[in-house]
């Protein structure tokens, strides 16, 4: 039983690395397999990642990590101007920077939980974002937004670049890098970047599978249970419920580092409340506390962001030649409103579908999906994983349903 | 020798005086029950055991130290551990992990993280989990979630949910308040084997005297904030001051 649980893990994360470094050739037929924004799919992963260890797990509702992924950017970008133009020690920086940071932030918003708590992180998060667009010009260039210079003093390495900006790289490998492979009509593009942010999304996705099968993911499963009863039971849950938010607050700032490694420039606008406001929309729709879930939820809702809001009128046009004009154009006025710069009127109906009809996210779906499919295909072979068991427990009354779940039902 | 021991315990709420020079002493591996009226006081003495209210004066200590002022994660480390009114598990949770969350309380204290221990290997607190489980009776429905169970069952689980901290105390807040009769009968069953297998203190605060003179070596009367009688059953049963207090109430309701 306890086997079966580990292999199910090594299955997942085998699956998931392959998926995720086979992301160009993936990405392309949907036209979305041009590095920046492959890139982005990848960082946002990782910041939804993080987000979900503190509210997947512990149940606390951050309006405020948008202020994590500010304040990584723009630490991360000052070890770029200053001491290297390679990304490991601006990266290793804004995490140290970005946790204690989300430790004084952590320290003071977890002492209330509920609406109190989104509150003050939402506050502290709007205040980080006006200081970084006034008080603190001198350290974030304010509106301008702070990027790589010719003057940058680069103790390191200014010696290799006279004459014009140097751009990120690791150990000599530039992020911007990218090879162009033919293949199949398309153009698969093998860029730095991407894979640089790929091998750190599969580290972390590694790292977040051995928190939640951790027993100290299962007692930050308990805080969102019963905070109270935990409290009953010995534990002294205010030091864990911190620890999440720091560990959640770090991925935030590794993320807002590989965003200024990726594109050097970092702008106050980052840390807004929107940008908050995303990764929880990203997290929710994916499904909250399951494992893969944030980052299928960070791709949709950067693919919308970014694909569907470049599909105007002609596009939709292009796709009705077939039909007569005026059918062609009906279509057209119809659809058109929900594309384009509409984008976001048709992320907030698939939004509210999900939430409506699948509170668990997307991955509750596709769990019902694969039952739906197991229950067709006859005989369940013993792969079946533990979504089945937990399907099973409501409506199983005998007890030869295979107790697979071990410790853990939710995530999958 | 006593183990819990309340001294000159007053707590008022505006007007009214709950608690009035409360003193009581529970002695080691008995079990105590507080018996009472309505309002006599009982619930807020439990609250004043476990931190949830602070007495106004008065000592409250448990093996010769103060549990005032301490929070309830402390309280539980020092080996007291509670069962509520109504049920409380962590209903989103396997049953399993219901009881293996208190025994890692017992092992590790109020805070420890191995961030990067795999449950699957802590085979000591499983199997720990797994016996107490077996005691109750749970152990066949392990997997399933907490939210599922019967109120009877639930209060099983919490059972066990105590007993795998091995506590020297355990409170119980009215055990088979709101049972049927069937689930109340099993739950003094499942006390009374409880009682006999592990040295265990029981303090419990109870309505049902049916309850309480099954179980009780040793039983407090409280009446109107105040300690009345404090004797074996036997004699509590036909004590005039007991009969005054509950039939003064039976006439006023």
């Amino acid at each position: 039983m306890l086997k079966t649980l580990r292999t199910n893990d090594t299955a997942l994360m085998i699956l998931f690395t392959l998926v995720v470094l086979a992301g160009p050739l993936i990405l392309a037929p949907v036209g979305a397999g041009y590095p920046d924004l492959m890139q982005r799919f990848v960082i946002y992963g990782i910041f939804a990642i993080g987000f979900n260890i503190l509210f997947g797990l512990t149940g606390y509702l951050s309006f405020g990590h948008a202020a994590f992924l500010g304040v990584g950017s723009y630490s991360a970008l000052w070890m770029l101007k200053l001491l290297s133009i390679n990304i490991v020690p601006a990266i290793i920086f804004a995490v140290v920077v970005s946790g204690l940071f989300a430790l004084l932030i952590g320290f003071v918003s977890l002492r209330r939980s509920g609406i109190y708590f989104s509150i003050l992180t939402l506050a502290f998060a709007q205040m980080s974002y006006n200081l970084a667009y006034s008080v603190l010009t001198p350290i974030t260039n304010g509106e301008t937004g702070l990027q790589l210079d010719l003057e940058d003093p680069r103790i390191l390495d200014s010696a290799g670049s006279a004459g014009q900006v140097a751009s990120p790289s690791f150990f000599g490998l530039e992020m911007g890098d990218t090879a162009v492979v033919p293949f199949l009509g398309m153009d698969l593009q093998f860029n730095v970047g991407f894979y640089v942010s790929a091998l750190i999304l599969i580290g972390m996705f590694y790292l977040s599978l051995r928190i939640f099968r951790s027993p100290f993911g299962m007692i930050l499963r308990a805080v969102k249970s019963n905070q109270t009863r935990l409290n009953y039971t010995g534990f002294n849950s205010r030091p864990y419920t911190l620890t999440a938010f720091v560990i959640s607050g770090m991925y935030a700032g590794l993320a807002g580092a590989l965003l200024v490694c990726m594109d050097p420039l970092a702008g106050a606008e980052r840390m807004q409340w929107t940008a908050s406001g995303e990764v929880v929309l990203m997290t929710i729709m994916g499904g909250a506390g399951t494992l893969i879930g944030p980052v299928l939820g960070a791709g949709i809702i950067k693919y919308f962001e970014n694909i569907f809001s470049r599909i105007n009128d002609e596009v939709v046009l292009g796709w009705f030649s077939a039909l007569p004009d005026w059918l062609a154009e009906a279509f057209t006025t119809v659809i058109s409103p929900f594309l384009g710069s509409g984008w976001h009127i048709s992320l907030g109906l698939i939004f509210m579908l999900v939430v409506i009809f699948l509170p668990g996210g997307l991955v509750e779906g596709a769990n019902r999906l694969m039952n739906l499919f197991t229950r067709l295909s006859g005989p369940r072979k013993n792969t079946a994983s533990e979504e089945d068991a937990y399907a099973d427990k409501g409506s199983l009354p005998t007890k030869a349903a295979p107790s697979s779940t071990v410790v853990n039902t939710k995530e999958s | 020798m006593s183990i819990l021991k309340v001294k000159g315990v007053n707590k008022r709420f505006g007007g009214l005086l709950a608690l009035d020079d409360v003193n009581l002493s529970v002695r080691e591996n008995t079990f105590h029950a507080i018996i009472g009226p309505n309002g006599a006081g009982k619930s807020t003495l439990l609250n004043c055991f476990i931190g949830k209210l602070m007495p106004d004066s008065g000592t409250v200590s448990f093996n010769d130290r103060s549990l005032l002022g301490l929070e309830p994660h402390e309280i539980n480390q020092t080996g007291i551990s509670r069962v509520f009114q109504t049920p409380e598990v962590f209903s989103e949770l396997s049953i399993l992990e219901n009881v293996m969350i208190p025994a890692f309380a017992h092992r590790d204290g109020a805070f420890h993280i191995s961030p990067f221990k795999s449950l699957a290997k802590e085979t000591a607190i499983r199997e720990q989990a797994e016996k107490i489980l077996q005691d109750v009776g749970l152990i066949d429905e392990r997997h399933h979630t907490a939210s599922a169970m019967s109120r009877g069952n639930k209060r099983r689980l919490e059972m066990a949910m105590c007993l795998v901290q091995q506590p020297k105390l355990l409170l119980l807040d009215e055990p088979t308040a709101g049972m049927a009769r069937a689930d109340t009968n099993n739950t003094i069953d499942l006390l009374k084997t409880i009682n006999e297998a592990h040295n265990i203190t029981f303090v419990v605060i109870e309505h049902d005297m049916h309850v309480v003179f099954s179980l009780a070596d040793r039983i407090s009367v409280l009446s109107q904030g105040h300690v009345i009688v404090e004797d074996h059953p036997e004699n509590i049963k036909g004590h005039p001051k007991v009969q005054e207090a509950y039939l003064g109430t039976a006439e006023s309701e």
